[in-house]
């Protein structure tokens, strides 16, 4: 129970998938000027993340794992994250069309997202049994939600700053990623000291 | 051999069995889609500026072919639009109401001041988040613009502080009433000319004080319309459209001038 916990915590707060290992900064930049896109965007990444890992995990280790093919992980792994995309796309528009009206736009965007592979790589690297996957997955979506709606508050301040003319635009929200990642800084050791 | 064979076996399979889950997928589980909703889609100016009342162009497509919505509500595409809706409806329709932006507000400079030096970003968004803006009256215009920028069609300008809509070239979408921070502009029907130009709900005195053109509340207008179209209610004279006659009265009654008429 208590590894179960240090992996939440972690991937929500000190290893968050946005601010700390850099990844799915494309839709954490693209998708935060409104905070509703935002969170309907997150919620689509949790559900693709959690579906994903829990394909891909029997896949390694009752596939690839045991005929010597550790190596094939990453193309593997892209070509069925992708076509599980596309079969939850169907599914939702067939039997969830509210759910599917909600996240429909975001799916697609999702198939080929960075944050979705790394979390499944991830699982392998660390050697996370199934349930400390789904963990991990469910967790660094969450992470991901609270960085997006935490950035689309910061972003709409940022839209009505007047920054000098060559900050406009991209370069200023970098800047202002950068720094709610260093405040993120702040969560460092949190997590060992609370299951200490 | 067998290092390469197995691992391109196993792709090859894992791909097949992918493709053809997805194909059995697409084919059993498809949704289809109204032939009709996709060229009432078609028909739509794609706008997605929601004077319809729906979100979006996709939505009031989905809408019309379900028979819940009338052909005339897309405002942007006017007639020509309402006629090709009503074409593939197969139904006759009655003319669109085209509508037309009034900013309900005439402070001008020479008729209200400022109170503060503002000297944060030229936008009334950012302008209102101080004390609801710069200016003396605090439901007044600011006149930064955030409406010129909204409009795609070059319709609103500012003059002399104010925004000002320029009737021949507003279409109507509504986009500049969403932009304004203090809600000032409203949509009225073309066919109207006469509007309250003032949103200040301040005591009579109170609101004197701060702007010349602003409406008293004195109800003069209120008694004198002859269709009884005008109600003052929180000390701001508003025109009820469906009563309303554009005959004027209330604009040679009103001691401010608050209310104006505009020749379309």
């Amino acid at each position: 129970m208590k590894e179960i916990l240090v992996i939440l915590f972690t991937v929500i707060l000190t290893q968050n998938a946005c601010l700390s290992k850099f990844l799915g900064i494309c839709p954490f930049l693209g998708v935060s000027k409104k905070l509703d896109s935002a969170v309907g965007m997150s919620v689509a990444v949790i559900f693709v993340m959690a579906m994903a890992t829990a394909v891909t995990w029997p896949i390694y280790t009752f596939l690839l794992a045991p005929n010597g093919l550790e190596y094939m992980q990453t193309i593997v792994f892209i070509l069925v994250i992708a076509a599980l995309v596309q079969l939850v796309e169907i599914v939702l528009k067939k039997y969830v069309p509210a759910l599917y009206r909600a996240l429909g736009i975001y799916l697609p965007l999702i198939t080929t997202n960075c944050a979705v592979l790394g979390v499944t790589i991830l699982n392998i690297d660390n050697q996370y049994n199934f349930l400390e996957s789904m963990v991990n997955a469910v967790g660094t979506g969450v992470g991901f939600l609270l960085a997006m709606v935490l950035f689309a508050g910061v972003r709409s301040r940022v839209e009505v700053s007047d920054p000098p003319k060559s900050f406009q635009g991209i370069p200023i929200t970098l800047v202002s990623a950068a720094i709610v990642a260093v405040s993120f800084l702040g969560f460092g050791g949190i997590v060992e000291n609370l299951f200490a | 051999m067998e290092a390469i064979f197995t691992p391109v076996i196993i792709l090859v399979v894992t791909g097949l069995i992918s493709s053809i889950v997805l194909v059995v997928a697409a084919k059993f589980m498809a949704v289809k889609v109204d032939q009709k909703q996709l060229d009432l889609r078609e028909a739509l100016p794609g706008a997605n500026c929601g004077a319809c009342g729906f979100a979006g162009c996709d939505e009031y497509a989905a809408k019309l072919a379900a028979g819940e919505a009338e052909a005339n509500q897309c405002v942007p595409g006017g007639a020509a639009v309402a006629q090709r809706i009503g074409e593939i409806l197969g139904v006759a329709v009655d003319n669109v109401e085209a509508q037309c932006a009034v900013v309900q507000c005439n402070g001008c400079s020479s008729a209200t001041d400022t109170v503060m030096d503002y000297q944060g970003p030229k936008t009334c968004a950012a302008c209102a988040t101080f004390f609801q803006g710069s200016g003396a009256c605090k439901f007044g215009c600011m006149g930064y613009g955030d409406c010129v920028a909204a409009c795609q069609y070059n319709a609103i300008d500012l003059v002399n502080g104010v925004a000002q809509v320029d009737r021949t070239l507003c279409v109507g979408c509504g986009m500049c009433a969403k932009a304004c921070p203090h809600g000032l502009i409203a949509m009225v029907s073309v066919s109207k000319t006469v509007a309250v130009l003032c949103s200040n709900k301040d005591k009579g005195a109170i609101s004197r004080k701060v702007c010349k053109n602003s409406c008293i509340g004195c109800k003069k207008c209120e008694r004198s319309c002859p269709s009884g179209a005008i109600k003052v209610t929180d000390n701001l004279a508003r025109i009820d459209y469906s009563l309303c006659t554009n005959c004027n009265t209330c604009v040679e009654q009103c001691p401010t001038g608050a209310i104006h008429t505009s020749a379309c």
